[in-house]
């Protein structure tokens, strides 16, 4: 990171030939905030408390945070049944200084729905203080909040009739790769071959038998005008991918990768490292799709094996044993195709903060 | 013809069910309607549509992408502070139901047209009340509707009783499916205005949408709160009792028309053998009564308007001189009796002078139901040695 202008790389095509291409990399403009301005929004708000119950070395928090002190305007969360849900608002008690909603499971993109069209429409019809007995706010923006159980599998519907009809919200899934609520079983996004409680790793069984699904792409054939890969490793890129989303004119998806340190297993004080390592190793490329139009916003320098990624989880223990050496260089070779699919979509464009 | 609502056939229009609700919709113009098709509530949502795309209705149509989303758009948009209205029928509302329990504890005053229909399986599109039953116990209040005029005058009643604060609850409007929702009838509407002033505008309590106050709506109850929150909930159902008679008090005052009492009665003041059915069949049974009384026989009939919250008081002392009682239920509590059957048994059971109580099944799957069958019930339960089993009417053996 920290380049600029043009750089060779390269592409293979379709035929399975390496073409040399040029990537041309730009710098992010406008300016981001600075964790000093992001501080200085937490101290003057406090969108988002401590006191809650998140594990130690949870990175719901730490996405939240960041979202939260990018935006300036009045925010309204929604947030779907998981973790986060459950572990800042346990009555009486709250962790959230912004109106915050929870329905259920598998509805936060349809229960936004409702918030975003009852501002609109109560801000049409201009209803005064006096009519409804509070005071609507100038501007509002509605975010979500949904585990990649609610988003991936369970709320995809209504995820999904949200896209399409084009609400003017954002909707942020933090991606910990299972059901990590009830106990790490396996959802939709869980990698091939990790061990959860329900794909157990056992005499008869090396973790979960299928591929995950690229619920980013799922999100990018809606035709809504942004959506984006992040990580909480990277912040800078997440605060600017916050700012794009909020500032398109419809819906806006962000798929975030949220290491659990209970279900992946390892130390808690690894979790930004093991997320970074994600897109080190270009398992989970950081990516984002303007108004249909591809740019890759992390090209590695030197790319890592995803085995530097693995290794570092106890779920995947299995897959480094050398009588599963085959299955490693399996997901290598995935990765590495799913890499080689994106650049051809992303035509050489990369913007990093 | 006895309605309470006589239209006036000079002011009156011919409408179906559905029209007379989608009439009702535009006139309480709520802020956010969520839709979604279902046979046979469809004409609810497909005369309102046009109302609002000809500009007649300044309301926000959520086309979504199932019942479920439906209710938690209506959820969302309710909390948020404005006024939702939408309609379902059959799997439509059992698709609802989870998000209506959760509608009910969060107090949304949502008022929900139903074009009663069997519920699957087999399935099948015609009316029974299998879907209004199964929402018994989701805490919204229940409404049954004989005639288009009376969706009509409920649907606008209904969201006073949902938005008064004793109540803030959602309230369901049944209207049975074809029988009603298909079915053009003589239904004189209000002006325009009248309803709007009726209404008034919605001012929630505590908005969503307030930013001064943030509000954390929907939070997790662990076992030190939850059953408090519940009982909350229970009182506030019950207050719904009152406050169902308080509105149709001041509905008479603003429109003339005379809804009074939980249910009604027809020819039950002297009767020896009654009736208790809800919703359209109540018509055809009001001819069966006409018939057997002009052939000398003390018969009444007991319609409820409202099943939940049940007024269990007010139907005892309606029942306390009759011999024996005819409970029509069109649908199954399988393994038990009929719902409407449980509720009435319960009502009188501490009555010291219990009337005989008998269950009749009638017109699953929209099984028409016929005079005949109605005097069937009515003369079986005048045999003191008539068995108490279920009893199933107009089914081939």
């Amino acid at each position: 990171m920290g380049r600029e202008g043009e750089i060779p790389m390269t592409v293979t095509n379709s035929n399975g030939n390496a073409d040399s291409a040029t990537a041309t990399i730009t710098r992010a403009v406008p300016r981001v905030k600075t964790l000093k301005e992001l501080a200085a929004q937490e101290e003057r708000e406090k969108r988002f408390q401590g006191g809650h119950s998140l594990c130690a070395g949870c990175s719901i928090p730490v996405m939240v945070r960041s979202v939260l002190n990018t935006i300036d305007i009045p925010v309204v969360v929604v947030n779907a049944t998981g973790c986060l849900e459950v572990a800042t608002t346990r009555y009486p008690t709250t962790a959230w200084n912004v109106p915050w909603l929870h329905v259920a499971f598998e509805n936060a993109a349809a229960a936004a729905s409702g918030v975003e069209v009852a501002f609109r429409v109560l801000k049409r019809k201009g209803r005064t203080a006096q009519e409804l007995g509070f005071e609507l706010p100038g501007e509002v923006r509605v975010v979500v909040f949904g585990g990649d159980g609610g988003t991936y599998d369970i709320g995809l519907q209504a995820l999904s009739g949200a896209l399409e009809r084009g609400h003017r919200f954002t909707y942020i899934c933090y991606d910990n790769e299972a059901y990590m609520n009830t106990g790490n079983q396996r959802s939709g996004a869980t990698p091939p071959l990790a061990h959860t409680t329900t794909t157990p790793v056992g005499r008869e069984s090396l973790g979960k038998l299928q591929q995950r699904k690229d619920l980013t792409e799922i999100a990018v054939a809606h035709h809504v005008p942004y959506v984006a890969q992040a990580s909480i490793s990277h912040w800078q890129d997440l605060v600017r991918k916050v700012e794009a989303a909020l500032r398109a004119d419809g819906p806006s998806f962000l798929n975030v990768l949220a290491p659990c340190q209970r279900g992946w297993g390892y130390e808690p004080c690894l979790t930004v490292e093991i997320a970074r390592l994600a897109v080190e190793t270009r398992f989970w490329p950081l990516y984002e799709v303007v108004e249909g139009e591809y740019r890759l916003n992390a090209l590695p320098k030197k790319p890592k094996p995803v085995s530097e990624w693995l290794k570092t989880q106890k779920r995947f223990a299995h897959l480094l044993k050398p009588e599963n050496r085959h299955l490693l260089d399996e997901l290598q070779l995935q990765v590495d195709r799913e890499w080689e699919k994106l650049l051809r979509r992303c035509e050489g464009r990369v913007l990093e903060v | 013809m006895s309605a309470i609502v006589v239209p006036k056939l000079e002011e009156a229009e011919l409408l179906t069910g559905a029209q007379a609700v989608a009439h009702a919709m535009r006139q309480i113009e709520p802020d956010v309607v969520p839709v979604y098709p279902i046979t046979p509530q469809t004409p609810i949502i497909e005369e309102f549509s046009q109302m609002v795309a000809d500009g007649l209705c300044d309301s926000e149509i959520i086309n979504v992408e199932s019942e479920h989303s439906a209710m938690s758009a209506a959820v969302g948009a309710s909390v948020a502070g404005a006024r939702v209205m939408t309609a379902t029928a059959s799997q439509g509302l059992a698709l609802m139901i989870e998000i209506l329990y959760i509608a009910a504890s969060m107090r949304c005053p949502i008022v929900i047209p139903i074009g009663n229909r069997a519920l699957s399986g087999p399935i099948n599109i015609h009316c029974d009340h299998s879907d209004a039953y199964l929402a018994r116990d989701s805490g919204a209040v229940q409404i049954f509707a004989e005639n288009a005029q009376e969706a009509y005058d409920y649907t606008l009643m209904a969201v006073r009783l949902a938005e008064h604060r004793k109540v803030l609850l959602p309230v369901l409007v049944n209207l049975d499916g074809f029988t009603l929702t298909h079915s053009a009838e003589v239904v004189q509407l209000l002006p325009d205005e009248l309803v709007k002033e009726f209404v008034g505008y919605y001012r929630p309590l505590h908005p969503l949408l307030n930013v001064q106050r943030p509000t954390t709506q929907g939070p997790f109850d662990m076992p030190d709160f939850y059953y408090e929150h519940k009982r909350q909930q229970a009182d506030a159902t019950l207050e719904a009792l009152g406050v169902f008679l308080e509105v149709q008090r001041e509905y008479e005052g603003a429109t003339g028309r005379g809804y009074r009492g939980y249910f009604e009665v027809y020819g039950l003041e002297d009767a020896r053998f009654a009736l208790v059915a809800l919703g359209s069949t109540a018509g055809t049974a009001k001819a069966v009564v006409d018939e057997l009384r002009d052939r000398g026989q003390k018969v009444g009939l007991l319609k409820p308007w409202l099943f939940r919250p049940f007024p269990h008081e007010a139907l005892r002392e309606a029942l306390k001189e009759v011999e024996a009682v005819a409970v029509l239920d069109r649908a199954l509590s399988f393994g038990s009796w009929g719902p409407l059957y449980e509720e009435v048994a319960s009502a009188l059971y501490p009555s010291d002078n219990r009337p005989r109580l008998h269950n009749f099944t009638y017109g699953l799957g929209g099984r028409d139901v016929t005079p005949e069958q109605i005097e069937r019930a009515l003369t079986l339960i005048q045999d003191p040695k008539l068995p108490r089993t279920m009893h199933y009417l107009g089914v081939r053996a």
